[in-house]
């Protein structure tokens, strides 16, 4: 890709935070799911997604985000966290969320909070709290 | 019917023996920066007597797959041959700057920075390939990194065999119990590369591993 015809990320003037429900995600393939997720990321938003995505749909993502820093200017990749509220759950809760999700084909007990690297320095995570350290 | 059953029985008595004969694909995975490098170069010194690649402190020291083949690790009277595998660490953003805080150049940070994003790719796509995998991860730094949860996530869907070690744990800052709590479903031990301190409980715990590929 020659430099003239690099994307190019704004100049950061600010950014917005934007919700995602997982219903916008559900009927789409994980190629489609990773794309509408860096289309958000590059128009600086932090996206908070409602679920979370498949472990070989965020490798997908990272092996993505890795392909276009270079090429989009301004972007260095991405921070990323899921929360999940099934961390320390018995045997018969387990059960019962994955059915849940079976039945919702996601799991919609997690939070994914995602944003462009330049807008979001690191994203503290301990399992109490999560905090997110901007630039 | 009868030849049938006969053939098949016989293919997978011929399979199995052959799939005993193979190495097995031992991968190191983990954040940049851990000491995956230096704990396959210190299993490789101990059983061949060469290293697999160098160590920096500046991080994405390596930044393409490495191998050894044909490690074979003693251990207890018990042998058995492996294929050592060193990725990349897995990181979810590389930004060039950041290497330039250990003098380089800003040409050598934006090559060093490139080839890394390169690696990163790369150590995912090894993912499928691995027969059983050590995650090292480094004990004096917070463990509920999403990189490590999403390792590990993908090597559990692929249904792959995880060990993880906790690294450096002859540092001051080193906090064991935290990865532990961190990933109670895995055994974890506590090592320092550097210092080869309690390997001998590694190669234990490899050798039981090695049972469930």
């Amino acid at each position: 890709m020659s430099k003239s015809k690099k994307k190019s990320l704004k100049k950061i003037k600010g950014f917005s935070i934007q919700f995602l429900p997982y219903s916008k995600i559900r009927n789409l393939d994980s190629n489609e799911r990773v794309k509408k997720i860096l289309k958000i990321i590059l128009g600086n938003n932090i996206l908070i997604l409602q679920g979370k995505l498949r472990p070989e749909e965020e490798t997908r993502l990272i092996g993505d985000t890795m392909a276009m820093i270079g090429h989009i200017k301004n972007f260095s990749g991405v921070e990323l966290a899921v929360i999940s509220g099934n961390d320390k759950q018995g045997f018969f809760e387990k059960m019962r969320n994955s059915v849940v999700s079976i039945i919702t084909q996601g799991d919609l007990g997690a939070i994914t909070i995602i944003g462009p690297a330049t807008i979001v320095k690191e994203i503290k995570r301990n399992p109490e709290k999560i905090e997110l350290m901007l630039s | 019917m009868a030849i049938r059953i006969f053939r098949n029985f016989f293919k997978k008595i011929f399979t199995n023996l052959f799939k005993n004969k193979k190495d097995i694909k031992l991968g190191f995975y983990g954040p940049p920066n851990s000491g995956k490098t230096s704990l396959v170069n210190r299993i490789c010194k101990d059983f061949t007597d060469e290293e697999i690649g160098s160590v920096s402190k500046i991080p994405h020291e390596t930044r393409s797959v490495q191998f050894k083949e044909k490690v074979e690790i003693s251990h207890k009277g018990k042998s058995m041959i492996f294929k050592m595998i060193d990725t990349p660490g897995i990181a979810t953003k590389i930004d060039y700057e950041d290497f330039l805080k250990y003098k380089l150049k800003k040409k050598q940070a934006r090559d060093r920075a490139k080839e890394a994003t390169q690696g990163i790719i790369e150590s995912i796509k090894w993912l499928d390939d691995m027969d059983m995998v050590v995650i090292v991860l480094d004990s004096t730094e917070n463990p509920y990194n999403q990189v490590n949860i999403t390792i590990i996530g993908n090597l559990v869907a692929r249904k792959i065999p995880v060990l993880i070690v906790a690294n450096k744990v002859d540092l001051k800052k080193s906090d064991l119990k935290k990865i532990e709590a961190a990933f109670p479903e895995y055994e974890t031990i506590g090592i320092s590369a550097k210092y080869g301190d309690n390997l001998e409980e590694f190669y234990e715990s490899v050798f039981k591993l090695s049972k469930k590929v």
